[in-house]
């Protein structure tokens, strides 16, 4: 078992407090980066990106739009234009090569909540475990986009969806989403682990299934490294990935984390004081295949 | 059975119980969020969308919320939505008191647009219906107690089309004139800077989304004159002179004074100028 109140020491008396949280860190100023550009134009009126996530056009020249969004709208009848068209394909084919959850844990506003609703369920022990399955993402992904299809009145999931809501709230205005994010705080502490992102998001399984073969990995490139702490499980917001890359070596299976349930948030690299993890490629050659391969070379020169 | 095929049976059966509570869980969601769109997704009247915007229901499945028309508008009228406002979550509207369009030429919410939402297709903001003046109060409108405003006619855009000015006799004071503004919807793009200019503490005229603001004729109606005119012709039983069921030696004629009794004159020693009566002592001396 894991002590809780030691997570993560070890890896910071190994490689520095800075080190043991750089991915962390560059998370945090990633999303609130993003956020920066939305609001240096309402804020200060230097308008670098305007609009929101949904669709957003940056010094007036390059345009990005959501797809799972504009998917939603197509399906309600819509023929979206060529700016539209344009900004999708390049948010596609980002998402499509460094991994579609990528927008979870780098980009999503929510995220920054689940995260602290998770650091706080650590350090009160709270372990309430619930009975949503993490399927339950995709089914609410297949209702959201069948409700444009069969209910009249459009984008239906959109009049909820509470990360689009917290981030146009931020830009344009809150109202009363806060109430939303809040109960999305609460749910995560007090009902479920990871309840919100790793269960029930629509958006997050939409980039998931967007990134199911993306080239951006993390890889347990060392894992003869791993000493069992298990800190990597505890602090994982999609704990099933890492098993097979970091315990399949005797199965022959690749060190890869292949599950697109995979974030790529880089906790587990920075948690692990083995420096086990370390983002690679999908094709990356195992590091025992590649020793192998040294030694024969040498072994031939020799 | 063996004990892995029993295994596997329990399996299954858990298997296909969790995916069923997972699809009730999930359609109860659904059933939730259609039952909420549709009352989140009746425009209340004070809440005008932009120029272009699709009918209300395609509407609300074109727009995506990213506010790019809010952005480009360049008088910052539009809002986007909030939780809790009247309108649907995050799509855009303005208030006509407080922020009327502007009415630009060149139109760059629909041009910022990327989903058609705000159809394209409008390139001439004067054919833009937004919605439609309405003179609602004409018991607090100061036109009406004779007094000259005609704020609302002097601010319209569309001069002398969309609102024009009806005189009629002001009853009260017996000798002047009352101005009243009418409003034309062939003309009125729902602007609102009427409402806006308008004098009073609370609006008279406003501006209401165009499904409100407008009567429809059923759909059978035909004005009897108006297919005439387009046929040619009577579509019924074709027209025949009006005739008057008198008596005989009786005629009506409007002009000769109405009922005329044929011979009369003749037979009458009186004139039938009532002076005459009054003057004949004096002619008889």
């Amino acid at each position: 078992m894991v002590d809780m109140t030691k997570l993560g020491d070890d890896a910071i008396a190994a490689k520095g407090w800075f080190k043991s949280h750089k991915f962390l860190i560059l998370r945090r100023l990633s999303q609130l980066g993003i956020l920066a550009l939305f609001l240096t134009g309402p804020w200060f009126g230097i308008w670098i990106v305007k609009g929101n996530l949904a669709s957003s056009l940056t010094l007036d020249f390059l345009p990005l739009t959501d797809p799972y969004v504009l998917l939603q709208a197509m399906l309600s009848g819509v023929v979206p234009e060529t700016a539209a068209i344009i900004g999708v394909v390049i948010v596609l084919a980002f998402y499509f090569l460094v991994g579609g959850r990528v927008y979870c844990s780098w980009v999503c506003p929510v995220n920054m909540v689940t995260d602290l609703a998770a650091w706080l369920r650590r350090k009160l022990g709270i372990r309430t475990t619930s009975q949503i399955s993490r399927s339950t993402r995709y089914w609410m992904l297949v209702l959201t986009l069948i409700l444009p299809l069969v209910v009249a009145g459009g984008i239906i999931w959109e009049l909820v969806n509470p990360v689009s809501m917290m981030f146009r709230g931020i830009v344009f205005g809150m109202g009363a989403a806060w109430i939303m994010v809040l109960g999305i705080f609460l749910f995560d502490l007090i009902v479920a682990k990871d309840g919100w992102c790793g269960h029930i998001c629509p958006v997050g399984a939409f980039y998931n299934l967007l990134g199911s073969k993306s080239l951006l990995k993390v890889n347990a490139v060392q894992r003869q490294a791993c000493n069992d702490c298990m800190e990597c499980y505890v602090i994982c917001p999609e704990p099933q990935v890492i098993k097979p890359a970091l315990q399949g070596e005797k199965k022959g299976l690749s060190p890869v984390i292949l599950s697109s349930d995979c974030t790529n948030c880089g906790r587990c690299i920075d948690i692990c004081a083995k420096d086990v993890f370390s983002y690679g490629g999908r094709h990356a050659k195992k590091i025992d295949e590649y020793k192998r391969e040294v030694e024969v070379n040498r072994g031939v020169r020799a | 059975m063996s004990e892995t095929e029993r295994k596997n049976e329990i399996n299954r059966r858990q298997f296909l119980g969790n995916m069923l509570k997972t699809a009730c869980g999930v359609g109860l969601v659904g059933l939730g969020l259609g039952a909420y769109s549709k009352r989140a997704s009746s425009l209340p009247a004070d809440y005008i969308r932009p120029p272009g915007a699709l009918p209300e229901e395609d509407f609300l499945g074109a727009c995506i919320r990213c506010g790019l028309c809010v952005r480009d508008c360049p008088y910052d009228i539009l809002f986007l939505g909030e939780v809790g406002d009247k309108v649907a979550t995050g799509t855009p509207y303005f208030v006509a008191r407080t922020g009327p369009c502007e009415m630009c030429e060149d139109i760059p919410c629909v041009v910022a647009c990327p989903t058609n939402a705000l159809d394209h297709d409008l390139k001439d903001i004067e054919e833009s219906r937004m919605g439609l003046a309405v003179l609602i109060d004409q018991e607090n409108c100061i036109a009406f107690h004779g007094l000259r405003c005609e704020v609302c006619f002097n601010v319209c855009p569309i001069r002398n089309r969309a609102i024009t000015l009806d005189m009629q006799h002001n009853v009260r004071s017996g000798k002047h004139a009352l101005f009243i503004p009418v409003v034309h919807s062939d003309a009125c793009t729902g602007c609102g800077l009427c409402e806006r200019a308008c004098i009073l503490e609370e609006a008279a005229i406003k501006v209401f989304p165009m499904h409100l603001a407008k009567g429809e004729l059923g759909k059978h109606y035909r004005l009897g004159w108006k297919e005439k005119e387009k046929a040619g012709k009577s579509l019924v039983t074709p027209d025949t002179e009006h005739r008057y069921n008198l008596p005989e030696g009786v005629r009506y004629d409007l002009q000769g004074e109405g009922l005329i009794i044929e011979g009369e004159a003749e037979e009458t020693p009186f004139s039938s100028n009532p002076l005459d009566t009054l003057n004949s002592g004096f002619m008889d001396k």
